[in-house]
């Protein structure tokens, strides 16, 4: 069996009494688009700030490119070449586009120049190439979840994750935006999306992980995942899958 | 970075000029305070405009910055030049000592503000209780005129002096705009988990913008008493000039080149306009003052500077 890129051990986080990922162990193939869905308070949100760094695991390890990052803080971990994007925006409000994605860049361009030069053939390759010298908060929607995903690319990560980087979008801008994530994993970076839009999910990723109530509740390719009665009843409720059946 | 720098030469060239041409002693005074002013708000901008770590207690480094000079001439008799080194390092030691502790903690915002402002006390009241400091008496540097003693007998001198500290504080400003850092800096004031997100390790980036802010603020400190030849802990580590950076940066524009040269100017001309137009009046200079700021920071939120690029922004969008 080939090294996984990414590998968890039997992660566990709480915050007080809640136990919002419990003992999530998975392995994630370099090279592979992976997908996380769930339910709404699944949990998958905060599996990806353990995975980053940006929270630390009560219990469990969390292996990346060969190095146990458990614990490390999400500087460390996108200088390792994980990166990833935000669920809710988080522009650099007062920055251009350029100025944006060249931060991002700058992990390793340490001139100005050069990281300034990145940021455009960044924004190229997620369409945002006409509005570079935009100041990030007049953007719209759409335009910030790409302005999100350029500034992870401008890092060179060998894993993306990405945080629901289609929510709030119209099906036009969906459907233009899946072609850019498919891009990316077919340039050779390894992909692992939380996504509520299915759509998506069926057309892009190799691999779903399941998550409910904090734990994972199956694994597979996504036509087996979303046939799967566990997955259907943490979506629709105890006797969903049995009531579908007989439907 | 190449405009900033003309942009930079021009305005060093013009207070040279300025100077050469002023002949009244009080022109002199005001342009060297005016100078002096502006070298506070600069400070307080790399840190508070740039990092967004609002200080409240920038007189911490200005008070140490003179202190550490006043210590080393009068009591150890070490050369005026390099007491104004020892001033700048001893002012970047302490930046780097509450930016260490407030950082890692993960103060910020108001936290940070008030862990400045509780620093500048601590060493108010420490200098005030101190031998070393004189106490509440102060310290005198005694008189001697002289280049190598750091005083000048004609104001020219202290103005040059004072105009090597702002330019050197305005290419920092500049390089914060065009560099990495600057870059890192900036990112972190804006949204500091999307920096981290992406290799941005915000302890690093934050405590050496404290440092260099710290830096300025000493040297400062040490030019304050090479003019007045006096220092006292209530001058020192008082709220007045943590004010007063704060407030130079705030009115011009934080985080722009400009913005606290500017504020600094209007401040310095709108306190000495009302002090000679109202001085009769004991008070109201003050109430005047306190309007046109509240005025200020009202109508201009994004400061003189802002006020400018706002307007081209706007016709831009228009045009």
């Amino acid at each position: 069996m080939a090294d996984a890129l990414l590998e968890l051990t039997g992660v566990s986080v709480a915050f007080g009494g809640l136990r919002a990922v419990q003992d999530v162990s998975l392995r994630l193939m370099p090279g592979t688009l992976g997908a996380l869905i769930g339910p709404n308070g699944a949990g998958k949100t905060t599996l990806f700030a353990l995975i980053s760094g940006f929270l630390k695991p009560d219990r469990g390890r969390l292996v990346f490119d060969g190095h146990d990052i458990t614990g490390q803080a999400p500087h460390q971990n996108a200088r390792r070449g994980l990166s990833r994007t935000f669920q809710i925006v988080q522009p650099f409000a007062a920055q251009t586009v350029r100025e944006n994605i060249a931060v991002g860049a700058h992990l390793h361009e340490s001139g100005r120049a050069a990281a300034l030069a990145e940021a455009e053939r960044v924004a190229a390759r997620v369409g945002l190439a006409a509005q570079l010298d935009k100041p990030a908060a007049d953007l719209t929607v759409s335009a910030r979840k790409r302005l999100e995903l350029a500034r992870a690319l401008a890092t060179r990560p060998k894993l993306l994750l990405l945080d629901e980087v289609l929510a709030g979008l119209n099906p036009q801008e969906v459907a233009e935006m899946i072609p850019v994530v498919k891009a990316i994993a077919a340039g050779g970076i390894t992909v692992l999306m939380i996504e509520h839009v299915m759509q998506a999910v069926m057309h892009l990723a190799q691999h779903v992980w399941v998550l409910a109530q904090g734990r994972l509740i199956a694994e597979g390719s996504p036509a087996a995942v979303t046939r799967d009665p566990h997955v259907i009843e943490a979506y629709l409720g105890p006797g969903a899958a049995a009531r579908l059946q007989a439907a | 970075m190449a405009r900033d720098l003309t942009g930079i030469v021009i305005f060093a060239l013009a207070v040279i000029a300025l100077t050469l041409l002023l002949s009244s002693g009080v022109w002199l005074n005001a342009l060297m305070m005016t100078l002096y002013a502006a070298l506070l708000a600069l400070a307080w901008n790399l840190l508070g405009g740039f990092g967004g770590q609002f200080s409240f207690g920038h007189a911490l480094f200005f008070g140490t910055g003179a202190y550490a000079s006043a210590v080393a001439q009068v009591a150890h008799g070490v050369n005026a030049w390099a007491a104004l080194a020892l001033a700048i390092v001893a002012a970047a030691a302490v930046g780097a000592f509450v930016g260490a502790l407030a950082f890692r903690y993960g103060l910020k915002g108001s936290y940070f503000a008030l862990v400045t402002l509780a620093f500048a006390e601590v060493f108010r009241i420490l200098a005030l209780s101190a031998g070393f400091t004189g106490g509440g008496v102060g310290m005198m540097l005694p008189l001697n005129e002289s280049i190598a003693n750091l005083q000048f007998g004609s104001r020219r001198g202290y103005v040059a002096l004072m105009l090597g500290c702002v330019v050197a504080a305005l290419i920092t400003t500049a390089w914060l705009r065009h560099s990495r850092f600057g870059a890192r800096l900036q990112a972190v004031r804006d949204n500091e988990d999307a920096a981290r997100a992406v290799g941005v390790d915000p302890y690093r980036i934050k405590l050496g913008a404290t440092v260099a802010s710290a830096a300025f603020m000493g040297a400062a400190g040490a030019f304050y008493l090479q003019v007045f030849q006096y220092i006292d802990p209530g001058i020192a580590f008082g709220p007045h000039v943590s004010v007063e950076a704060l407030v130079g940066a705030i009115v011009g524009g934080m985080g722009t080149l400009w913005g606290p040269v500017l504020g600094a100017a209007l401040l310095h001309a709108l306190g000495e306009a009302t002090r000679n137009l109202f001085g009769q009046l004991p008070g109201l200079n003050l109430v005047i003052y306190g309007s046109v700021l509240v005025m200020i920071v009202l109508f201009m939120p994004r400061g003189l500077a802002g006020l400018g690029a706002w307007r081209r922004n706007e016709r831009g969008r228009h045009g």
